[in-house]
């Protein structure tokens, strides 16, 4: 079996002390910065994303992994303890996981949320390393045309499965894509979109900046508004009679513990989806099947283990995509790309070939992360349960000098400061009114490959359109992108045929 | 809220209008020779589609009903707001006074005066960042912070480090 092989080759790498001493550190800073009310993975990866320069860009991208990790494992922490989701993520932990708190079994819904983690994280990290090599073996075959096609399906699954106002995902699309062809035209080399005439956009507009924007000062200013006075922590303790206790109970629900993974693994793979989804649908139908259903939102531990599962394999499954075929299924996803494509290391098939020892130092790491969080989240229960006290504005004035000086750290220009502070104010505005950041990101991310995948399809085809639905592969991706771009309508048609049979309601 | 709705979508409408008149600088059509759009091309029909979007959002707000609550809470818009302004005036000192006087000017700010910690918070916390900036990004990563004036101070730790 050549993918054992390859994963032994991987483990080789990620075993490494520098690399073992990265997941650890990387898990750490995850689970504090996903327990943190209103800082969930997307945040730490863009916040942490330039002081990760200190080390090689492989072992920086397996940074950046753990902190997506960590922080999926620590969402729950203030899902539990405050009643707050750390993370949009955490949202369906506390449904079951406040109210065991509240009846005085915080310890064992941290201990039950974090081996959930663990079992979900693992459960799907065996189907990534599966799943991977074929995929990248498939997308080898890809020519610009399908790129192209995929890029779109990508966004229109924003639009059909997004869930927000189907005109405000549209405006983020278009205005991620615009502000990525600020710069040289890709083909002709000639500047355009030089706003101003300020020679800081010659360069283009950062992945970054827009990340460092949107979910380090947007987000900051979100999280005032919201929130002035640190909310109550629940105390927990944890004992081994309890964790004993725990793992016994978790021993009854591995029916609800696969489903979980299962499903969240291929829901995290659609870039509309993702670790929030995939954590209520989890949660919906472990209570519809479950035995013990009717206590659910009263404390019950599936409750806790369902989401939990879910959003953490969710995430694994969003860094399928990302790797094979250099789609991302997720914001922070979006941003490893980017800091990928930062470090030439472009994800694709290509990688896969080119450099394997990298892929699969990084599919490794994922093993030796989920050990190391899981471990690290129940044995720092007692630290998190303080720093869950500092106030937010210690937390939100530190957040702020991080974001200027790692705003300014890699490209060492103030006009990209000065962009950081104005997508930091729109995104805080635009949030406010509804309008969703995540296609930003991604379309910001994939919209050089969008350009240059259609325009090269286009000169090899001189100028023929129909490239696109002709060839087999990028005529079903184009056929499913019109799928899920006519889907809200189709939701409605059928609504609106129902109401018509059904006028008494 | 129907107010700020409308207030964002009309200002979006006018960065793709801004946008739009950008793009045009290069050929936006079709070219017959190579095939496909000039390099003007893309980002003027994205724009003219948020143009459309925008419009849509915009002409939606006037048949709906006023959304319940309001855009800003007032007690809280103040906090954003001087937020905002202690902000701009960092970034704006930053390349004068340098980044080890704007930084902890601006944590002192947030921690004694917006935040209202005790000097055993404040103190630390404004002393201990900067020095951790130094050493991380200018010792460790090499990466120089912007010093203004405060340059010539540097040059003796310049001397020690490098």
């Amino acid at each position: 079996m050549e993918m054992f092989a390859h994963l032994a080759d991987g483990f080789a790498t990620s075993l490494s002390p520098l690399n073992i001493l990265i997941v650890v550190l990387g898990v750490t800073a995850g689970l504090f910065i996903g327990a943190m009310p209103g800082l969930g993975s997307v945040n730490g990866v863009a916040i942490v994303l330039p002081l990760t320069f200190v080390v090689p860009p492989s072992s920086a991208i397996i940074l950046l992994a753990a902190i997506y990790y960590g922080a999926m494992y620590g969402g729950a922490i203030s899902s539990i303890l405050l009643g707050i989701p750390g993370a949009s993520t955490a949202v369906a932990t506390t449904f079951d996981g406040r109210p065991m708190a509240q009846q005085g079994k915080a310890g064992l819904a941290l201990i039950a949320a974090a081996v959930a983690s663990f079992v979900g994280g693992t459960i799907s990290v065996i189907l990534f390393t599966l799943f991977a090599a074929p995929l990248a073996d498939i997308a080898l075959k890809f020519g610009p045309a399908e790129e192209f096609a995929l890029v779109l399906m990508a966004f229109t699954t924003f639009v059909g499965l997004g869930g927000d106002d189907i005109l405000k995902t549209i405006v983020m699309i278009c205005l991620g894509l615009v502000l990525s062809t600020v710069g040289l035209d890709l083909i002709s080399g000639q500047p355009r979109l030089i706003f101003f005439d300020q020679p800081g956009f010659y360069s283009g507009i950062s992945f970054l900046v827009l990340a460092i924007g949107v979910y380090g000062i947007g987000e900051v200013l979100y999280t005032i508004e919201t929130s002035k006075t640190a909310p109550a922590v629940t105390p927990a303790k944890i004992t081994l009679k309890e964790l004993g206790l725990g793992l016994r109970e978790m021993n009854k629900l591995w029916k609800t513990m696969t489903m979980g993974s299962v499903l969240g693994f291929f829901v995290g793979m659609l870039p509309a989806a993702g670790a929030t989804p995939a954590a209520l649908m989890s949660y919906g139908i472990a209570k519809s099947t479950s035995k013990t259903g009717r206590t659910f939102g009263k404390g019950n531990i599936e409750g806790v283990v369902a989401p939990e599962t879910a959003n953490n394999a969710a995430s694994t499954g969003s860094l399928l995509p990302m790797l094979t075929l250099g789609i991302p299924g997720s914001p922070t996803t979006a941003l490893l790309l980017g800091g990928m494509v930062m470090w030439g290391l472009v994800p694709g098939p290509m990688l896969f070939i080119e450099q394997p020892d990298f892929v699969w130092g990084l599919i490794s790491s994922l093993y030796t992360a989920n050990f190391a969080a899981v471990a690290i989240n129940i044995a720092l229960i007692p630290l998190f349960v303080w720093a869950l006290r500092m106030p937010f504005t210690v937390l939100c004035a530190l957040v702020l000098v991080l974001c200027i000086v790692g705003g300014y750290a890699p490209s060492q220009k103030m006009h990209d400061v000065w962009l950081i502070a104005g997508f930091g104010v729109g995104g805080y505005l635009m949030r406010k009114a509804d309008y969703p950041m995540a296609p930003l990101v991604l379309a910001l991310v994939l919209g050089p490959l969008m350009e240059k995948s259609f325009r090269q399809t286009l000169i090899a085809e001189r100028g023929d359109v129909f490239a696109f639905i002709e060839r087999p592969l990028s005529g079903t991706f184009m056929a499913l992108a019109l799928l899920f771009f006519l889907l809200p309508l189709i939701n409605y048609l059928v609504k609106g045929a129902k109401r018509k049979i059904a006028p008494a309601e | 809220m129907l107010a700020a709705d409308r207030l964002i979508a009309a200002a979006l409408m006018a960065l793709s209008a801004y946008f739009m008149w950008h793009a045009t600088v290069l050929p936006i059509g079709w070219n017959g020779e190579t095939g496909g759009p000039g390099g003007g091309g893309f980002p003027f029909w994205l724009s003219a589609i948020m143009f459309a979007a925008a419009c849509g959002i915009l002409l939606k707000t006037f048949r709906s009903q006023a959304r319940s609550g309001t855009f800003f809470d007032l007690s809280m818009v103040r906090s954003v707001l001087a937020v905002v302004i202690a902000l701009v005036v960092t970034i704006a000192l930053m390349p004068i006074v340098g980044t080890y006087i704007a930084l902890p000017l601006f944590l002192f700010w947030y921690l004694r005066i917006f935040g209202r910690h005790s000097w055993a918070v404040t103190v630390p916390i404004t002393i201990l960042t900067p020095v951790f900036l130094f050493f991380f990004f200018e010792v460790t990563v090499k990466i120089l912070l912007p010093k203004g004036f405060t340059e010539p101070l540097f040059f003796p730790l310049y001397a020690f480090f490098f």
